[in-house]
């Protein structure tokens, strides 16, 4: 077994709870960002080097996703292309982006907390269930555009959403977003 | 923390807000590459073979510093020389500390002990049975136990099998996580008598933790019980107590506690609180859980729902506690009047605090009942009221007592600690000195996290907030020197460890022997179609450890 805990392998031999066989990231994308650039370089590693067997059709899947930028802790955006019905967890996960699940995905944490940063977006998402509101409740830093990341799952009117990672050590007024109370 | 703590400014805030000014004023932001840029510096100083003690160390630290370096020559294998990192406590703020440390520090060798054969602190004896989902964490956990630079040993005690001094002499960092377990007193005449108990030590119970194994709550004498605090513990507790057993069934609660619930003859409880409905302590998801509690009758006076513009502040900024309320609320209007007959029961009372429990006249040493006086809320700063007395009193009888009133850490030798707050004196984790005295001196290496840092409150998440601050402190510390000099300072770490338990006739256990007890009571649970049957006694435990 790989013993690593170098970002993302750390998660991705993880072996439980995400359905990551499910889903085969792209391999070749418009090189937009340098952080880009850095998670498909790490994910064609992840590729040459795991589940050999696998095969996946690029073209039918670039068809059914979206773009998703995640704003990591230190402020960095991260360009990923998510597939229609995955959720925002699975595929932070699928492209080592630093999102806790401690429950994985199970509603029972609130460490998969983010903020979607676009007004405009966060209406676009169904409204949050008793039981999401429940567990946002005890999120960090929640603020009034604040989703559970294992809840917002992929669709269409979603494509070019972008969802900010807070962390303690973040400072969200860096990108002109200041968090609100509720 | 009111309504179990208010997400936008939660306790955690407050320590993030401490403003140091001392010598760590430079807030560093640590991005995990630093080993690298550091290392040219440290060959440098090899090369001169002078130990760089920063302005940092007293004569104090000088004279453990040699005493470390002559003991430190004496282990054998120290010609690598990693940073050497003991974390104190397997619980969520342990395993988070190791995780971030591991990540941070590409060089570093991560140590944890537990004084139990287990790992996991609450999440396995405080965490319900019948919440599973919240344990999957220990999936996340195992992972980081099982990292080649990352180490378990349980069955070792900080206090008994090791001391402070001798980790810190074994390691360049220690973080100590070791958690609350103790339980905050009253201090109100009666509370010693027989049918009184902690909930520390009745979840302790019914989660199967080797100490309270014996613990045998009597549930046979009475069908009341009070249980006093309306925190989430307290939640817990009253929904163990009046969920249908059958429901139970299929947890991993111990078989033995099983049978106990089966028999029990509590039929009501009271849940009480000092304050109102605004300030209860308890988050949403575990009220609307109790409130959901299949054939339970529920009462809430509705007169204690009223809210007065001082609630109303106070719930303004709190998305809980309005939360909270508005469930009560609902609760309160849809209940029935009368409970059916056969009908389990749930009281919440408010605004009552305990005076004195009443003894028995039958049963002598037995609780019969609790004394409360009536309260009303005074404000003592924006925000926040307190509860005082009115005066008048009235008895709750019961022949249980459950006291839910918050947890409390104990402190070890040679450890500075705040006996009022119950928690470690530390700053954004280092730990301070005197607490009464300069907070700006710190203890070199030695760090806190967890509620042994923070105080008995939070989730598990909020753990790992806390240990972010915690090793970036440490990484903060690293990068100025004040820990510096790993390589003109070698320790012994985890062999040094090891070498002193064998000499003390301590026999640690590793995570593979966790891994041996896990699938034994893995399999003994899917014979009773249960996740797991725990092992409840020391000697099970051991027994199993030592399985081949
Ligand atoms: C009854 C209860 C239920 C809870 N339920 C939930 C929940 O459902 N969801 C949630 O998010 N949070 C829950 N919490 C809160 C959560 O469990 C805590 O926030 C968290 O466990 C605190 O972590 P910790 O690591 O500081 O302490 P702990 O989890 O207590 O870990 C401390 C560890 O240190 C070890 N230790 C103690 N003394 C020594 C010693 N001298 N030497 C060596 N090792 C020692 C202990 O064996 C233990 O493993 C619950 C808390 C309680 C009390
Ligand atoms: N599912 C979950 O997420 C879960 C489950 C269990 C525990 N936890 C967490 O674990 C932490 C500990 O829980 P807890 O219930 O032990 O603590 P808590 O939330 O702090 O509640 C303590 C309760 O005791 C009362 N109290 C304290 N001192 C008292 C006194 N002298 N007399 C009468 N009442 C007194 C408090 O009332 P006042 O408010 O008036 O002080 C409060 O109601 C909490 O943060 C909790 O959220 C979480
Ligand atoms: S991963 Fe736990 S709530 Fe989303």
């Amino acid at each position: 077994m790989l013993k690593e805990l170098s970002k993302g392998r750390y998660l991705s031999t993880s072996g439980t709870g995400y359905k990551r066989q499910h889903w085969r990231p792209l391999l070749t994308l418009p090189s937009e960002t340098k952080a880009f650039q850095g998670s498909a370089f790490q994910k064609y590693r992840h590729f040459s080097t795991a589940d050999a067997g696998d095969t996946c059709d690029e073209g039918s899947e670039r068809n059914d996703t979206i773009s998703v930028t995640f704003v990591d802790k230190y402020g960095e955006d991260q360009l990923i292309q998510v597939p229609i019905g995955m959720s925002l967890l699975e595929a932070a996960h699928e492209n080592d982006i630093e999102l806790e699940g401690a429950c994985e995905g199970s509603l029972a944490c609130s460490t998969c907390h983010v903020i979607v940063m676009d007004m405009d977006y966060y209406n676009k998402l169904e409204d949050p269930t008793d039981e999401e509101n429940d567990m946002l409740d005890l999120a960090f830093g929640l603020t009034e555009s604040s989703r559970l990341g294992c809840q917002i799952v992929a669709k269409p009117e979603l494509d070019g959403i972008r969802v900010a990672i807070p962390a303690a050590t973040r400072n969200f007024a860096v990108d002109g977003f200041v968090p609100k109370p509720h | 923390m009111a309504g179990g703590g208010n997400p936008v400014t939660p306790i955690w805030d407050r320590l993030l807000h401490v403003c140091f000014h001392g010598d760590y004023e430079e807030n560093a932001c640590f991005h995990g590459d630093y080993e690298e840029e550091k290392e040219e510096e440290e060959e440098e100083e090899e090369e001169r073979g002078t130990l760089d003690l920063s302005p940092l160390l007293n004569k104090a630290m000088m004279l453990q510093a040699r005493s470390w370096l002559s003991r430190a020559r004496s282990f054998s294998t120290v010609s690598n020389n990693p940073l050497r990192v003991c974390v104190v406590g397997s619980g969520p703020a342990g395993f988070y500390t190791a995780e971030k440390t591991l990540k941070a520090h590409q060089g570093a060798e991560v140590d944890i002990i537990d004084r139990l054969p287990t790992p996991f602190g609450l999440v396995r004896s405080g965490v319900a049975p019948d919440h599973p989902e919240t344990k999957i964490v220990i999936n996340q956990f195992s992972r980081v136990a099982q990292h080649e630079r990352c180490s378990f040993f349980g069955n070792v005690t900080l206090g008994s099998s090791i001391s402070l001094s001798d980790l810190r002499e074994l390691y360049h960092v220690v973080v100590l996580a070791y958690g609350s377990e103790s339980d905050r007193a009253l201090g109100i005449p009666g509370e010693d008598l027989m049918g009184i108990h902690s909930a520390r030590e009745f979840v302790w119970w019914y989660n199967g933790h080797p100490d309270c194994r014996n613990l045998d709550p009597d549930l046979k004498s009475t069908d009341t019980a009070v249980i006093l605090g309306q925190g989430n513990v307290a939640l817990d507790v009253a929904r163990i107590l009046l969920r249908p057993t059958s429901e139970l069934a299929t947890t991993d609660i111990s078989s033995h506690v099983l049978t106990a619930l089966e028999e029990s003859s509590i039929r009501k409880v009271y849940l009480v609180g000092r304050r109102g409905p605004v300030q209860a302590a308890c988050t949403t998801k575990e009220l609307r859980e109790v409130l959901g509690i299949k054939n339970l009758y529920v009462h809430i006076k509705e007169a204690d729902l009223v809210k007065t513009p001082a609630d109303e502040e106070e719930m303004k900024n709190n998305r809980i506690q309005r939360r909270v309320h508005e469930l009560l609320s609902k609760a309160a209007a849809s209940g029935s009047s009368q409970p059916n007959s056969g009908q389990r029961e749930l009281h919440f009372v408010f605004f009552r605090k305990p005076d004195s429990f009443l003894e028995s006249d039958e049963r002598s040493g037995h609780v019969s009942g609790v004394h409360v006086e009536k309260t009303f809320l005074k404000g003592v700063g924006p925000g926040k009221q307190i509860a005082v007395g009115t005066g008048e009193f009235e008895d709750l009888d019961c022949g249980m007592v459950l006291k839910s009133i918050g947890y409390k850490s104990v402190p070890v030798n040679g450890l500075p600690f705040d006996h009022n707050k119950g928690v470690v004196p530390n700053i954004r984790g280092r730990v301070v000195t005197d607490p009464l005295g300069d907070p700006t001196q710190v203890e070199i290496g030695l760090y806190v996290c967890g509620w042994l840092k923070r105080g008995p409150t939070g989730i598990i998440a909020t753990n790992l907030y806390c240990a972010e601050e915690t090793v970036a402190s440490i990484s903060e510390d690293l990068e100025r020197g004040v820990l510096k000099s790993r390589s003109s300072l070698p320790k012994p770490g985890r062999e040094g460890l090891l070498q002193l338990l064998n000499d003390r006739n301590v026999r640690p256990l590793t995570f593979n022997a966790w891994e041996k007890i896990d699938s034994e009571e893995k399999s003994l649970g899917s014979l009773r179609n249960k996740p797991r049957e725990k092992l409840t006694t020391w000697e099970d435990l051991l027994k199993a450890a030592a399985m081949k």
